[in-house]
């Protein structure tokens, strides 16, 4: 067969993926995950953290919470519903780190958990801290590091 | 207010990140690393500040607001730490949300049973 008679053999084959349902799931799960995190940190608040100091127990109860939902086995069925709605918040990012964590467990805690753990969030780290390096270097190139 | 604001735009970010994944066959790990790099670029052009004064935890849960996070961590060490903040900055703002995904990663591999 040509590939090119292939692929469109292919084409017809696929299921049509069904953008629309996608997007309105990733919206609404997105965005509960999103309310979630506001309470949390609206709830930190009244306890009399500041806008500065409020953020780092704000990611730590969300990656707990994700990081549970994970270890119980619910994350992953969210993420099938939401599919971005629940892997772009960072519930989705503690998802990443703990679902490898236990599923390469049967390699060994060394070069498997160890290795693995970081096997979507290290690429994502990664690339977030060179581009975080060069906006450095061209802020202290432009003003010597003053804001 | 701002639960509402959280709402509608942490659903967008995610609704725009799953239309771009469903229209170009990417895979999620490369919108990922995307969106972190997108919303880092925004931080270093100062648009994503004032973009998540207003949706607050909408502009920040998502990945994008990880990428804010490690370029404003990084700026706002660089007047006292000069170029050394380059290399220091960016994880005091991020270091407890990756820090806390790893110790409980490693916890729940270490209780859970493994898989066959």
């Amino acid at each position: 067969m040509e590939p090119k008679e292939y692929r469109q053999r292919v084409r017809r084959m696929e299921q049509p993926r069904p953008v629309a349902r996608n997007a309105l799931w990733a919206f609404v799960v997105g965005g509960l995950i999103c309310v979630v995190g506001q309470g949390v940190q609206s709830g930190l608040m009244s306890l009399g953290y500041d806008q500065e100091s409020v953020k780092a127990p704000v990611s730590i109860i969300l990656v707990f919470l994700g990081s549970l939902a994970t270890a119980l086995g619910l994350y992953d069925r969210l993420a099938k519903l939401g599919g971005m709605g629940a892997n772009l918040p960072i519930t989705g990012f503690a998802n990443s780190v703990v679902a490898p964590a236990m599923e390469f467990k049967q390699e060994g805690p060394i070069m498997g958990t160890g290795a693995r753990i970081f096997q979507v969030a290290g690429p994502v780290i990664a690339y977030g801290l060179l581009t975080a390096f060069v906006v450095g270097l061209v802020r202290f190139a432009i003003s010597g590091g003053k804001p | 207010m701002s639960f509402l604001l959280a709402f509608l735009i942490g659903g967008a970010l995610c609704l725009v990140a799953q239309l771009i994944m469903d229209f170009t066959g990417a895979t999620p790990a490369v919108i990922l690393v995307g969106s972190v790099v997108l919303g880092a670029i925004a931080a270093g052009l100062g648009i994503y500040e004032p973009f998540a004064k207003l949706a607050g935890a909408g502009a920040t849960v998502p990945l994008p607001g990880f990428g804010f996070s490690l370029v404003s961590g990084l700026l706002r060490e660089m007047p006292k730490e000069g170029w050394v903040a380059l290399f220091s900055g960016a994880f005091k703002a991020t270091g407890a949300g990756i820090k806390a995904a790893l110790i409980f990663g490693l916890i729940a591999s270490f209780v859970t049973r493994a898989r066959a």
